[in-house]
């Protein structure tokens, strides 16, 4: 059972970390939208 | 025959893609009398909801080399008319120009939203969900009438590993990351239909917005999980001829015998590569909504089709298109998973004593061991016996 535990904090964990990794790597869909585009304010 | 099976497999689950309405044949329609524009029976058509045949008017976008010269009159369009114009970006046949330059920008009108949301919101939930609640009914009869199978004649008290601490991790990664994935899932997919009415706009998005952020991210856990137990197992779950005596005799689960096996048997080889093969088509849509406009397959993906099985798949595909195809492709593939799974679960726990524990602690009764997995044991013991480990 300790097992089961250890890999369901490991998936909230890695769900966690994912954004900030993404973002490091450029890999963010909200950058996709707005970086790239032309603001008309 | 294993091919023919996978073959007729995808078929069938590309087949539920799309709407049985789009199979009818357009009737050929004579249009002489509106000069070639539609006629009251494309009109009539339409409303019904019936197949047309577009291309009178698709391809019916003027002619550049027809073009006015520049100083003569109407000659600024190039030989086209405002209405050759707007039927070209009614149809995606113009290259235009924009200002922002995102993947999917230069589309200024994409016509298959509504399909798709109303292939979403009825035939994907009636039927995936009908059939979720109808197999769940289905063990539950099975169960009244089968009963939980037992360890004929108890348990011997004494235990073998069944499976390693990184076995059990990889499983449970994959496992408690799925179940997160469905449940948000569904309730993004019915969350308008079936929770709105009940908790109201305002609790909904909150509860959407959660759904959102826990299904986006917690499929990095999901994946990981996937390759994990991919490359843990895939040399246990090759086929071979025991199988075949295994699905013969049913697994036992009707005669209550008990078909030899090694480490897996036939009906967790099904589950195993149900899993890995759907989990990767699952994944890989996924990535493509993930990832708006970034990662389109389906164009390439039916034109391999097409190809290999001569049918006529659409592979000239708006950015748009694409991710509708993604996201009803995900959602097709995630609900057979689920059933899959169900069965998975209610073998692993409630269906078959003693089964929990190859998962719990890993260490399993001896004498469970040797009637489902019989070969296994003897493999065990053997390299036990020559002071090897399982």
């Amino acid at each position: 059972m300790k097992v089961m535990i250890s890999a369901f904090i490991a998936a909230l964990l890695i769900a966690t970390a994912a954004p900030m990794v993404l973002n490091q790597f450029g890999w963010s869909s909200a950058e996709q939208t707005s970086a790239e585009s032309v603001r008309l304010d | 025959m294993k091919a023919k099976l996978f073959s007729a497999a995808i078929l069938a689950l590309a087949a539920l893609m799309f709407n049985p309405v789009w199979a009818q044949e357009a009737p050929t329609v004579d249009r002489t009398a509106t000069g070639g524009a539609q006629t009251l029976e494309d009109i009539m058509r339409r409303q019904k909801q019936l197949e047309i045949d577009e291309s009178f008017r698709s391809e019916n976008l003027g002619n550049p080399a027809d073009a006015a010269p520049d100083s003569s009159q109407l000659g600024t369009l190039g030989g086209r008319s405002d209405a050759d114009v707007w039927r070209a970006i009614r149809y995606n046949e113009i290259d235009p120009t924009v200002q922002s330059p995102g993947p999917a920008n230069k589309v200024l009108i994409q016509d298959q939203g509504m399909p798709w949301y109303k292939l979403r919101e009825g035939p994907v939930i009636t039927y995936g969900g009908g059939a979720i609640l109808g197999f769940l009914a289905l063990l539950v009869v099975f169960y009244f009438v089968r009963g939980k199978i037992m360890i004929d004649g108890g348990p011997a008290g004494t235990t073998i590993q069944r499976f390693k601490a990184v076995e059990r991790f990889g499983h449970w990664l994959l496992a408690g990351s799925f179940i997160a994935l469905g449940i948000t899932g569904l309730i993004t997919l019915m969350g308008r239909s079936f929770l709105i009415p009940v908790m109201g706009p305002d609790a909904f998005a909150t509860l959407a917005a959660g759904s959102k952020w826990v299904h986006n991210n917690i499929a990095w856990s999901f994946m990981l999980g996937l390759v994990m137990t991919f490359v843990m197992w895939v040399a246990h779950n090759i086929p071979n001829k025991l199988d075949w005596q295994w699905l013969k005799a049913g697994g036992g689960l009707f005669t209550h015998g008990h078909p030899s096996a090694k480490k897996f048997n036939a009906g967790q080889k099904i589950i195993f590569w149900t899993v890995m093969i759907l989990g990767a088509s699952v994944s890989l849509s996924g990535l493509s909504l993930l990832f708006p406009f970034q990662m389109p397959m389906f164009a390439d993906t039916f034109a391999v089709i097409n190809s290999v099985l001569g049918t006529s798949f659409p592979t000239d595909l708006a950015p748009h298109e694409e991710m509708q195809y993604a996201n009803i492709w995900h959602s097709i593939v995630a609900f057979v998973m689920m059933i899959a799974i169900i069965a998975h679960i209610y073998i692993g726990s409630v269906g078959m004593e003693g089964a929990f524990d190859a998962m719990g602690n890993g260490q399993v009764d001896l004498e469970w061991a040797r009637q489902h997995h019989d070969l296994w044991v003897a493999e065990v013991e053997a390299k036990q016996g020559k002071g090897g480990s399982s």
